[in-house]
Protein backbone atom coordinates (compact mmCIF):
# COMPACT_ATOMS: atom_id res chain seq x y z
CA UNK A 1 0.00 0.00 0.00
CA UNK A 2 2.93 2.35 -0.96
CA UNK A 3 2.46 5.00 -3.57
CA UNK A 4 5.71 7.00 -5.19
CA UNK A 5 6.28 9.35 -2.28
CA UNK A 6 7.31 6.75 -0.07
CA UNK A 7 4.88 7.24 2.20
CA UNK A 8 2.64 3.90 3.14
CA UNK A 9 -0.76 5.89 3.38
CA UNK A 10 -2.25 5.37 -0.30
CA UNK A 11 -3.79 8.26 -2.35
CA UNK A 12 -6.85 9.78 -1.23
CA UNK A 13 -6.61 8.90 2.57
CA UNK A 14 -4.85 11.17 5.63
CA UNK A 15 -3.47 8.52 7.57
CA UNK A 16 -2.96 4.74 7.86
CA UNK A 17 -5.70 4.36 10.37
CA UNK A 18 -8.48 6.07 7.88
CA UNK A 19 -7.41 4.73 4.64
CA UNK A 20 -8.06 1.25 6.94
CA UNK A 21 -11.40 2.32 8.59
CA UNK A 22 -12.58 2.46 5.04
CA UNK A 23 -11.20 -0.59 3.40
CA UNK A 24 -12.93 -2.37 6.30
CA UNK A 25 -15.99 -0.52 5.60
CA UNK A 26 -16.06 -1.16 1.92
CA UNK A 27 -15.80 -5.03 2.41
CA UNK A 28 -18.48 -4.91 4.89
CA UNK A 29 -20.84 -2.83 2.50
CA UNK A 30 -19.61 -5.82 0.06
CA UNK A 31 -21.01 -8.65 2.68
CA UNK A 32 -24.51 -6.82 2.77
CA UNK A 33 -24.81 -7.10 -0.62
CA UNK A 34 -24.05 -10.85 -0.16
CA UNK A 35 -26.22 -11.29 2.65
CA UNK A 36 -28.85 -10.23 0.27
CA UNK A 37 -27.35 -12.29 -2.59
CA UNK A 38 -28.16 -15.37 -0.42
CA UNK A 39 -31.44 -13.88 1.45
CA UNK A 40 -33.43 -14.17 -2.15
CA UNK A 41 -32.42 -17.92 -1.76
CA UNK A 42 -33.20 -17.97 2.08
CA UNK A 43 -36.84 -15.99 1.40
CA UNK A 44 -37.40 -18.65 -1.49
CA UNK A 45 -36.60 -21.81 0.80
CA UNK A 46 -38.94 -20.32 3.54
CA UNK A 47 -41.68 -20.09 1.39
CA UNK A 48 -41.82 -23.38 0.27
CA UNK A 49 -40.72 -25.08 3.10
CA UNK A 50 -44.05 -23.32 4.83
CA UNK A 51 -46.03 -24.41 2.00
CA UNK A 52 -44.83 -28.12 2.29
CA UNK A 53 -43.59 -28.89 5.72
CA UNK A 54 -43.86 -32.94 5.66
CA UNK A 55 -41.98 -32.57 1.95
CA UNK A 56 -39.20 -30.54 3.17
CA UNK A 57 -38.76 -32.79 6.40
CA UNK A 58 -39.02 -36.44 4.20
CA UNK A 59 -36.59 -34.77 2.08
CA UNK A 60 -34.25 -33.55 4.64
CA UNK A 61 -33.77 -37.00 6.37
CA UNK A 62 -32.53 -38.43 3.14
CA UNK A 63 -28.98 -35.77 3.78
CA UNK A 64 -25.95 -37.48 5.69
CA UNK A 65 -26.52 -35.55 9.48
CA UNK A 66 -22.74 -36.73 10.27
CA UNK A 67 -21.59 -35.32 7.30
CA UNK A 68 -23.30 -32.29 7.81
CA UNK A 69 -22.28 -31.58 11.20
CA UNK A 70 -18.37 -32.99 10.56
CA UNK A 71 -18.59 -29.82 8.08
CA UNK A 72 -20.00 -27.28 10.12
CA UNK A 73 -17.25 -28.07 12.79
CA UNK A 74 -14.59 -28.24 9.93
CA UNK A 75 -15.94 -24.74 8.85
CA UNK A 76 -16.44 -23.45 12.15
CA UNK A 77 -12.44 -24.71 13.31
CA UNK A 78 -11.66 -22.79 10.18
CA UNK A 79 -13.08 -19.95 10.81
CA UNK A 80 -10.89 -20.06 14.43
CA UNK A 81 -7.39 -20.43 12.53
CA UNK A 82 -8.60 -17.61 10.37
CA UNK A 83 -8.56 -15.36 12.98
CA UNK A 84 -5.45 -17.05 14.62
CA UNK A 85 -3.21 -15.62 11.25
CA UNK A 86 -5.23 -11.97 11.19
CA UNK A 87 -3.86 -11.84 15.07
CA UNK A 88 -0.29 -13.17 14.27
CA UNK A 89 -0.09 -10.67 11.17
CA UNK A 90 -1.00 -7.94 13.27
CA UNK A 91 1.58 -8.88 15.73
CA UNK A 92 4.52 -9.06 12.80
CA UNK A 93 4.86 -13.08 12.97
CA UNK A 94 4.57 -12.77 8.90
CA UNK A 95 5.64 -16.69 8.96
CA UNK A 96 3.41 -18.15 11.40
CA UNK A 97 0.76 -16.09 9.67
CA UNK A 98 1.08 -17.93 6.64
CA UNK A 99 1.40 -21.50 8.55
CA UNK A 100 -2.11 -20.94 9.89
CA UNK A 101 -3.74 -19.59 6.92
CA UNK A 102 -2.24 -22.62 5.40
CA UNK A 103 -4.17 -24.82 8.14
CA UNK A 104 -7.41 -22.39 7.28
CA UNK A 105 -7.01 -23.19 3.70
CA UNK A 106 -6.35 -26.90 4.32
CA UNK A 107 -9.92 -27.03 6.65
CA UNK A 108 -11.79 -25.10 3.76
CA UNK A 109 -10.54 -28.10 1.05
CA UNK A 110 -11.57 -30.67 3.32
CA UNK A 111 -15.09 -29.14 3.97
CA UNK A 112 -14.92 -28.90 0.02
CA UNK A 113 -13.76 -32.23 -0.15
CA UNK A 114 -17.13 -34.07 2.23
CA UNK A 115 -19.17 -31.96 0.32
CA UNK A 116 -17.99 -33.72 -3.36
CA UNK A 117 -18.34 -36.46 -1.49
CA UNK A 118 -22.06 -35.48 -0.71
CA UNK A 119 -22.80 -34.80 -3.93
CA UNK A 120 -21.72 -37.65 -5.35
CA UNK A 121 -23.68 -40.03 -3.19
CA UNK A 122 -26.71 -37.88 -4.28
CA UNK A 123 -26.41 -38.21 -7.64
CA UNK A 124 -26.14 -42.26 -7.00
CA UNK A 125 -29.51 -42.25 -4.88
CA UNK A 126 -30.96 -40.69 -7.57
CA UNK A 127 -31.70 -37.35 -5.15
CA UNK A 128 -30.67 -34.94 -8.23
CA UNK A 129 -33.66 -32.79 -9.94
CA UNK A 130 -34.00 -33.78 -13.46
CA UNK A 131 -35.36 -36.33 -15.83
CA UNK A 132 -33.58 -39.54 -13.33
CA UNK A 133 -35.12 -37.90 -9.92
CA UNK A 134 -35.81 -41.28 -8.30
CA UNK A 135 -37.88 -39.64 -5.25
CA UNK A 136 -41.59 -41.51 -5.23
CA UNK A 137 -44.71 -41.20 -3.10
CA UNK A 138 -46.72 -38.25 -2.34
CA UNK A 139 -44.47 -35.82 -1.62
CA UNK A 140 -41.91 -36.60 -4.67
CA UNK A 141 -42.94 -32.91 -6.21
CA UNK A 142 -42.43 -30.97 -3.28
CA UNK A 143 -39.19 -33.11 -2.20
CA UNK A 144 -37.74 -32.24 -5.80
CA UNK A 145 -38.08 -28.69 -4.98
CA UNK A 146 -36.41 -28.89 -1.52
CA UNK A 147 -33.14 -30.55 -3.74
CA UNK A 148 -33.20 -27.73 -5.75
CA UNK A 149 -33.07 -25.58 -2.84
CA UNK A 150 -29.95 -28.00 -1.13
CA UNK A 151 -27.91 -27.79 -4.61
CA UNK A 152 -28.26 -24.06 -5.48
CA UNK A 153 -28.03 -22.78 -1.38
CA UNK A 154 -24.64 -25.38 -1.16
CA UNK A 155 -23.75 -24.91 -4.92
CA UNK A 156 -23.31 -21.12 -4.66
CA UNK A 157 -21.81 -21.69 -0.94
CA UNK A 158 -19.12 -23.66 -2.03
CA UNK A 159 -18.52 -21.18 -4.97
CA UNK A 160 -17.90 -18.79 -1.92
CA UNK A 161 -15.65 -21.31 -0.98
CA UNK A 162 -13.73 -21.73 -3.84
CA UNK A 163 -13.37 -17.91 -3.93
CA UNK A 164 -12.37 -17.70 -0.06
CA UNK A 165 -9.36 -20.65 -1.11
CA UNK A 166 -8.52 -17.96 -3.89
CA UNK A 167 -8.28 -15.07 -1.71
CA UNK A 168 -6.56 -16.64 1.32
CA UNK A 169 -3.87 -17.92 -1.18
CA UNK A 170 -3.47 -14.18 -2.18
CA UNK A 171 -2.94 -12.64 0.71
CA UNK A 172 -0.51 -15.07 1.98
CA UNK A 173 1.87 -13.87 -0.15
CA UNK A 174 1.65 -10.04 0.92
CA UNK A 175 1.95 -10.44 4.88
CA UNK A 176 3.81 -7.22 5.68
CA UNK A 177 0.73 -5.22 5.55
CA UNK A 178 -1.94 -6.94 7.89
CA UNK A 179 -4.88 -4.76 5.82
CA UNK A 180 -5.63 -7.57 3.18
CA UNK A 181 -5.38 -10.92 5.72
CA UNK A 182 -7.52 -8.74 7.81
CA UNK A 183 -10.06 -8.12 4.80
CA UNK A 184 -9.83 -12.23 3.99
CA UNK A 185 -10.51 -12.84 7.34
CA UNK A 186 -14.19 -10.78 7.39
CA UNK A 187 -15.02 -12.70 3.87
CA UNK A 188 -14.23 -16.11 5.23
CA UNK A 189 -16.07 -15.46 8.49
CA UNK A 190 -19.71 -14.40 6.21
CA UNK A 191 -18.96 -17.69 4.53
CA UNK A 192 -18.74 -19.46 7.93
CA UNK A 193 -22.04 -17.56 8.97
CA UNK A 194 -23.67 -18.48 5.68
CA UNK A 195 -23.36 -21.98 6.58
CA UNK A 196 -23.92 -21.37 10.51
CA UNK A 197 -27.78 -21.23 8.97
CA UNK A 198 -27.86 -23.89 5.64
CA UNK A 199 -26.27 -26.85 7.86
CA UNK A 200 -29.88 -26.45 10.20
CA UNK A 201 -32.14 -25.16 7.24
CA UNK A 202 -31.20 -28.42 5.12
CA UNK A 203 -30.08 -30.92 7.55
CA UNK A 204 -32.10 -30.68 10.48
CA UNK A 205 -35.59 -29.86 9.25
CA UNK A 206 -36.76 -32.91 11.48
CA UNK A 207 -35.34 -36.03 12.68
CA UNK A 208 -37.52 -37.27 15.29
CA UNK A 209 -39.52 -39.93 14.36
CA UNK B 1 -10.82 3.60 16.72
CA UNK B 2 -8.70 0.98 18.83
CA UNK B 3 -9.35 -2.66 17.95
CA UNK B 4 -9.74 -4.82 21.14
CA UNK B 5 -7.51 -7.76 20.09
CA UNK B 6 -8.83 -11.08 20.64
CA UNK B 7 -6.66 -13.18 22.29
CA UNK B 8 -5.59 -16.82 21.34
CA UNK B 9 -7.26 -18.34 24.53
CA UNK B 10 -10.18 -16.21 23.98
CA UNK B 11 -10.57 -17.30 20.26
CA UNK B 12 -10.17 -20.76 21.40
CA UNK B 13 -13.18 -20.57 23.75
CA UNK B 14 -15.46 -18.92 20.88
CA UNK B 15 -14.23 -22.05 18.95
CA UNK B 16 -15.37 -24.24 21.46
CA UNK B 17 -18.65 -22.48 22.45
CA UNK B 18 -19.26 -22.87 18.44
CA UNK B 19 -18.54 -26.51 18.06
CA UNK B 20 -20.89 -27.14 21.30
CA UNK B 21 -23.70 -25.31 19.97
CA UNK B 22 -23.37 -27.15 16.91
CA UNK B 23 -23.69 -30.03 18.55
CA UNK B 24 -26.23 -28.98 20.70
CA UNK B 25 -28.18 -28.25 17.46
CA UNK B 26 -28.32 -31.47 15.94
CA UNK B 27 -29.37 -33.36 19.13
CA UNK B 28 -32.58 -31.28 20.00
CA UNK B 29 -33.33 -31.96 15.85
CA UNK B 30 -34.10 -36.10 17.59
CA UNK B 31 -36.01 -34.52 19.87
CA UNK B 32 -40.03 -33.95 19.35
CA UNK B 33 -40.40 -29.96 19.37
CA UNK B 34 -43.23 -29.70 17.56
CA UNK B 35 -44.02 -26.29 15.80
CA UNK B 36 -40.75 -24.72 17.68
CA UNK B 37 -38.52 -27.19 16.13
CA UNK B 38 -37.50 -24.19 13.42
CA UNK B 39 -37.36 -21.32 15.98
CA UNK B 40 -34.99 -23.67 17.72
CA UNK B 41 -32.95 -24.45 14.97
CA UNK B 42 -32.65 -20.74 14.13
CA UNK B 43 -32.13 -19.26 17.46
CA UNK B 44 -29.35 -21.69 17.89
CA UNK B 45 -27.73 -20.63 14.65
CA UNK B 46 -28.16 -16.94 15.34
CA UNK B 47 -26.28 -17.20 18.61
CA UNK B 48 -23.52 -19.16 16.64
CA UNK B 49 -23.69 -16.21 13.92
CA UNK B 50 -23.56 -13.78 16.61
CA UNK B 51 -20.53 -15.27 18.43
CA UNK B 52 -18.81 -15.19 14.77
CA UNK B 53 -19.58 -11.86 13.94
CA UNK B 54 -18.74 -10.06 17.41
CA UNK B 55 -15.61 -11.87 17.83
CA UNK B 56 -14.23 -13.50 14.82
CA UNK B 57 -15.39 -10.40 13.02
CA UNK B 58 -14.71 -7.95 15.20
CA UNK B 59 -18.12 -6.11 15.34
CA UNK B 60 -17.81 -5.81 19.14
CA UNK B 61 -14.29 -3.36 18.23
CA UNK B 62 -15.79 -1.89 14.86
CA UNK B 63 -16.45 1.99 14.63
CA UNK B 64 -20.25 2.70 14.41
CA UNK B 65 -20.56 3.08 10.86
CA UNK B 66 -19.00 -0.52 10.35
CA UNK B 67 -22.13 -1.55 12.61
CA UNK B 68 -24.74 0.29 11.20
CA UNK B 69 -23.80 -1.10 7.73
CA UNK B 70 -23.60 -4.68 9.27
CA UNK B 71 -27.37 -4.07 10.52
CA UNK B 72 -28.42 -2.53 7.25
CA UNK B 73 -27.94 -6.10 5.56
CA UNK B 74 -29.86 -7.97 8.44
CA UNK B 75 -32.53 -5.41 8.16
CA UNK B 76 -33.30 -5.21 4.64
CA UNK B 77 -33.18 -9.28 4.78
CA UNK B 78 -35.82 -9.17 7.59
CA UNK B 79 -38.13 -7.07 5.46
CA UNK B 80 -37.55 -9.72 2.74
CA UNK B 81 -38.24 -12.38 4.40
CA UNK B 82 -41.44 -10.69 6.55
CA UNK B 83 -42.78 -9.14 3.68
CA UNK B 84 -42.57 -12.13 1.23
CA UNK B 85 -43.73 -14.74 4.20
CA UNK B 86 -46.73 -12.84 5.37
CA UNK B 87 -47.91 -12.61 1.76
CA UNK B 88 -47.66 -16.19 1.26
CA UNK B 89 -48.65 -17.77 4.25
CA UNK B 90 -51.70 -16.41 3.79
CA UNK B 91 -52.62 -16.77 0.67
CA UNK B 92 -51.33 -20.57 0.07
CA UNK B 93 -51.97 -22.78 2.87
CA UNK B 94 -50.00 -25.76 3.62
CA UNK B 95 -50.21 -28.32 0.80
CA UNK B 96 -49.37 -31.95 2.15
CA UNK B 97 -50.74 -31.80 5.24
CA UNK B 98 -52.66 -34.71 5.07
CA UNK B 99 -51.35 -38.08 6.48
CA UNK B 100 -48.81 -39.18 3.49
CA UNK B 101 -50.62 -41.35 1.19
CA UNK B 102 -54.41 -40.42 2.18
CA UNK B 103 -54.72 -38.64 -1.09
CA UNK B 104 -53.48 -38.32 -4.42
Amino acid sequence: MSDAAGSPVAEPFEDLEQERAARRLGMWVFLATEVLFFGGLFTGYAVYRAGHPAAFAEASRRLDVLLGALNTSVLLTSSFTMATAVRLAREGSGRRARAWLALTAALGAAFLAVKGFEYAEKFRERLVPGASFGVEGPHAPAERIFFSFYFVMTGLHALHMLVGLGVVAAVARRLRDDGPVELAGLYWHFVDVVWIYLFPLLYLVSRHA
Amino acid sequence: MTVRELSGRGAATILAALLALTALTTAVAYADLGRFAAAVAIAIATAKALLVAFYFMELRASSRVVRVYAAAGILFLALLLLGTLDDSVRRLPASDETPAGASR
